[in-house]
This record gives structure tokens, sequence and C-alpha cells, in this order.
């Protein structure tokens, strides 16, 4: 799935690195506790969560993800799409709640564990 | 034989906010050596739940990369309260990180477990009341 198509399926507003939107990515993980997505994420290259703080971009940083999005309306501080900008990490914000954001995700075919 | 490459940082414990911040140049750096991005992804995952452990549960330390000819060592050393039980510390689930902490995303007990998982060698030396210092490797 192209991030464009995950922005128009999640209606979400792109905060950073439009010009990724082209990208494709075939995975994902729905998390707010960033202990557990550096424990057990493997591939995933897109982070859905509802916490809003800079360890969040440095996670996905970490995981050499693609994509986060936040969730419930959260909004980013401009320094966090700083840090996101560097690694040239799309930043999307949807109004929907963790649980249906991922469920969209996913019945589109956005998995969780990438299979080979 | 040639020196190894190093990097050092201080990791200020005062400021959650700005918690992984040497990870992230870490990160950087060795992908400007052009290493493997298997690598550079142990190495940065590694990195980062230790730097986030000095920040959360000593007051911050300091950080030491070194790139040798066959691994990266990752050498962290703080002046914090010590680990009394490393072995009940190693446990999955083992936490003594405050509620606010696991609001912030952390405190889940998974970081030293993962470090371990995500190096190929790695040792903890900790005094009570003297402090921590962790030595790991990751081999190409
Ligand atoms: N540098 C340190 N100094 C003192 N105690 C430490 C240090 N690092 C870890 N510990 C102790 O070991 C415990 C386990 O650490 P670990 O990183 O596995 O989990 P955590 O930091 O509590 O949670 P998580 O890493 O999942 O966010 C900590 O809760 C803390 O009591
Ligand atoms: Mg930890």
């Amino acid at each position: 799935m192209k991030i464009c198509a995950m922005q128009e399926l999640l209606e979400a507003r792109v905060l950073c690195c439009e010009e990724n939107l082209g990208k494709h990515v075939y995975s994902a993980c729905g998390c707010d506790l960033m202990s557990d997505v550096l424990a057990y994420v493997k591939d995933q290259a897109v982070l859905l969560t509802g916490l809003v703080n800079p360890q969040v971009i440095r996670t996905a940083v970490m995981m050499d993800m693609v994509c986060v999005v936040f969730v419930r309306s959260k909004v980013p501080t401009e320094e966090m799409l700083e840090l996101a900008r560097e690694s040239g990490i799309v930043i999307m914000a949807t109004d929907k709640r963790l649980y249906e954001a991922c469920g969209l995700l996913y019945s589109s075919g956005l998995v969780g564990n990438k299979t080979k | 034989m040639s020196e190894s490459l190093r990097f050092t940082f201080d990791v200020d414990g005062g400021d959650f906010t700005s918690a992984g911040h040497a990870s992230v140049q870490v990160k950087k750096n060795l992908r400007q050596l052009g290493l493997s991005p298997e690598v550079i992804r142990r190495v940065s995952i590694a990195m980062y739940e230790g730097e986030i452990n000095m920040v959360i549960h000593a007051g911050g330390g300091h950080a030491e990369v070194l790139v040798h000819e066959d691994c990266v060592e990752i050498i962290l050393d703080d002046k914090g309260p010590g680990i009394a039980d490393i072995e009940q510390a190693m446990q999955e689930g083992f936490s003594t990180a405050p509620d606010q902490i696991r609001s912030l995303g952390f405190g889940a007990g998974m970081g030293l477990p993962n470090m371990k998982r995500y190096t190929d060698s790695m040792e903890i030396f900790s005094t009570v009341g003297v402090g921590t210092k962790i030595v790991m490797k990751v081999n190409y």
C-alpha cells in the first residue's frame, strides 16, 4: 500500500515529508508502548500511536520506519516534526482512534507481520 | 593496526524529552561510515534502550561508541544508584520505573533483555550506590 493510500483511508493530515507519500509500505503496528515497539516489531514500516513525545519519533528512527500516524487528533510539536524530517519519516494525524485506524488499514491489506 | 573510530556523548539526565538524542546521532554517523543497515539497526536499538535507561534510572551518564575492525562496541557508563540484582533486572517485565515514565511509553521492563537480544555480547558491571557500566558488542 502506498502511504498516500493510507492517508486517504484514515482521512489524515500530512504534517511533514509529503515528498515520501509515494513510498510503498507492507506492514504496520499500533502501539502506545515504545518498549514493546523496540522489543517486538520486526519489519513494520508504519507506527500508529496515541502517544506524543520525541521518543516516538526516535523509536521510529531506530526501527527504520517510514511513517508515523498520530491518532485521536494528537498534534506533534515542531521539534518532533524536525526530528522526523531529518530521517524523511512521513508524519500524519488522524481524528480516528487507534483501534479504528488499525482496523481500516488492516482490512485494506496492510498486515501486522510482513509475510514473505 | 588502525585505530578504532570513537564517538562520545554526555547523556543529560535532567530532561526526558532529549533522551535518545545520542543514539540518533550514532545512527547518522554509522550510516555515513557505510555499515550494513542490519548492524546499524542493532547498534542503534541497543544503544537507545541503554541511553533511555541512563536517563530514567541513573540521572544521565556517558556513552561511547567504538567502531572496530570486526565489531561496533557500545560503552554506557553512569553514576546512578546501580543495579542490586542484575539477574532480576535482566528478566522481561521487571521494572522499577515510576508510573509517570510508563505514561511516556517506557517502563515495561523490556530494555535490558532487548539489548541482550540485539547484541552479540553484553556485560553489566554495577555497584549499588556507585553506578553502572554496560559494554555491548555487535559483530559485522
Ligand atoms: N543504568 C541503570 N541504572 C540503575 N538501574 C537500572 C539501569 N538500567 C536498568 N536499571 C534497572 O533495571 C530495570 C530493568 O531495566 P529495563 O531496561 O529492562 O526495563 P525498564 O527500563 O524499567 O523498562 P523499558 O526498558 O521497557 O522501558 C529497571 O527498571 C531499573 O530498575
Ligand atoms: Mg529500559
